[in-house]
């Protein structure tokens, strides 16, 4: 019996290419693993019995359209949609042989940093059941940890890969804006949502990240990749300037476990050679988490319109076509959709749209260009990439704000539309810290290269201690 | 910065959302002290900033004028709630 808990997607791969096992073989023992563990866990929202391709599995976020398989976005509203084509990055996916084996639970509409806000359960930690694995994209990151699925995708607005990713120590990649094909995804908020793939090593990252990125013409916000892939092999860091920002790094809320790992880490980075340096951005941090929940909800806002009950999804109907939109949105949605229309329609409204809205666009441009300049003297900024570790369920659901800190450390880089890696570098508690790398526009190799020689190096165990 | 009850229902009219008692005493409040957050971008000094909406620079990006099957009209009714002659069917105002 093939023990999936351990196996990487590039293990996967070998057990193929040897021919010790088949691609059938290794489908059925993921499913088994799905069937033993997932009952506790609730990562899957949709299971698949059966997958075309000859390949390796992976598992999709369920916000990532699948051609006649449940699509929800964790939400009501979409109960039962089954959409008529794929997303391109499924498509992509399938073209190199990978197996759908599930869909995964997450935060509905991908708003949240727990899971919890999927209208159909939470997903839970496999390192601890009683804690939360992140979010957005929390099934994706724990069916990887729990060995439910070699990867996954996930997507990533502001911190759903990373944030996740890291609270379940795992590999995460939040793609440069714009690399990786956004057709066929649910909606979130346009300027930011990027799909990025969740691994368990950072090679097996680096690889299905080459299998989806690229200019597609059904999206045309993508581009072409400057530089192939390139997987990662050095284990040094020989050459690399690593620049440390003081203000992502000494944030408010930082539990001093998660900034011992992280700094344990960064010394590791001088040990293989790294040139080390601090930098700051002062105003980044401060502001890019409220700069966030102004663009994010009022693209929200727009982009859920759609959910009328008009076409597909829900539909409450009563008398009068008012009725029914009304009815229908709020018995379809959730609060956090819920909450986070109405910020954004109050921040596109008349009399507000300057103070709001025009104003976080303008941050917006300050925070790239603090980014740009720090970049320009470092090839990669590093920080914890959430500020705590996996928090209990039930912890912050009443209080969105608290909730929305989770990912004050993720957002700002992706502002201004940066890459970034999450990679876990230690323990706190028992439970994963997660370090975050951020690169220029287009510098996934460089964060790639840099991340994989720290996984060497750090040899962390990516099997949560209790399913060991 | 605190929101009223009355532009709680303002906006939810705006976004159709019907929203229960509960649920417009629970926005209010939250809803406050998420813009009082927020609100804090006012603090910056930003006049002679230009604003970004987009984090890569692309303009002006051409798709061949290629005609391309469209979807089967069977496939686009294939979610839909409800149905007639091959249109969605919604009731009348």
């Amino acid at each position: 019996m093939i023990d999936t808990l351990r196996l990487t997607a590039k293990g996967v791969n070998d057990l193929l290419e040897t021919g010790e096992a088949s691609s059938d073989e290794i489908f059925a023992a993921y499913r088994a693993a799905i069937d033993e563990r997932d009952g506790e866990l609730k990562c899957f929202l949709h299971v698949c019995d059966e997958s075309p391709g000859e390949g390796i599995p992976i598992a999709l976020k369920d916000v990532i359209s699948t051609k006649g398989v449940p699509t929800t976005a964790g939400s009501k509203i979409l109960e039962g949609f089954k959409p008529v084509y794929d997303a391109t990055v499924t498509e992509r996916c399938a073209a190199r042989g990978l197996r759908t084996i599930g869909k995964t639970n997450m935060d509905e509409f991908a708003m949240g940093s727990s899971t919890e806000n999927s209208a159909y359960g939470p997903t839970r930690n496999p390192w601890d059941p009683d804690r939360v694995p992140g979010g957005s994209s929390g099934g994706s990151a724990a069916a990887v940890a729990a060995g439910l699925a070699p990867w996954a995708l996930g997507s990533d607005t502001g911190g759903s890969v990373k944030q996740p990713a890291a609270l379940c120590g795992v590999v995460g990649l939040r793609p440069t804006y714009g690399t990786v094909s956004r057709y066929g995804i649910v909606a979130f908020a346009s300027s930011l949502d990027q799909v990025g793939p969740i691994a368990k090593t950072v090679a097996d990252c680096a690889f299905l990240y080459s299998v989806i990125a690229g200019r597609d013409a059904n999206d045309t916000t993508t581009v072409d990749l400057p530089q192939p892939v390139e997987i990662p092999q050095d284990e040094d860091l020989r050459g690399l300037r690593v620049g440390v920002p003081k203000e992502l790094n000494e944030a408010e809320g930082i539990e001093p476990g998660v900034s011992m790992a992280v700094n344990a880490a960064i010394e590791l980075c001088r040990e293989l050679g790294a040139e080390v340096g601090e930098c700051e951005l002062p105003r980044s941090v401060d502001y890019g988490l409220p700069c966030y929940y102004l663009i994010a909800p009022s693209e929200a806002s727009s982009n859920l319109a759609r959910y009328d009950g008009v076409r597909y999804g829900l539909r409450v109907s009563p008398d009068g076509i008012r009725e029914l939109y009304e009815q229908t949105r709020d018995h379809g949605f959730g609060d956090e959709p819920k909450r986070r229309i109405m910020l954004g329609t109050y921040a596109l409204s008349a009399g507000y749209y300057e103070a709001y809205y025009g104003q976080a666009q303008k941050v917006r441009t300050v925070i790239r260009q603090e980014f740009a300049a720090a970049l320009e003297r470092f090839d990669v900024l590093v920080s914890p990439t959430s500020p705590t570790v996996a928090f209990p369920l039930g912890a912050k659901t009443e209080n969105p704000l608290a909730m929305y800190l989770s990912d004050v450390l993720a957002i700002p880089p992706n502002m201004a539309g940066l890459p970034g890696l999450s990679i876990p570098c230690g323990l706190s508690e028992g439970l994963p810290v997660g370090l975050q790398l951020i690169g220029a526009q287009f510098s996934e190799n460089v964060l790639f290269r840099a991340g994989h020689a720290l996984e060497q190096a750090l040899g962390f165990d990516y099997v949560p201690q209790r399913l060991a | 910065m605190a929101i009223t009850r009355d532009e709680v229902l303002h906006v939810a009219r705006l976004a159709r959302l019907a929203l229960t008692e509960e649920e417009i005493s629970k926005f209010q409040d939250q809803l406050s002290a998420i813009l009082e957050a927020v609100g804090k971008v006012s603090e910056l000094d930003l006049s002679g900033v230009e604003p970004t909406a987009h984090p890569l620079e692309l303009s002006n990006v051409w798709a061949s004028d290629d005609p391309h099957p469209p979807l089967p009209v069977e496939e686009v009714l294939a979610n839909a709630p409800d149905r007639e002659d091959g249109y969605f069917r919604v009731p009348a105002a």
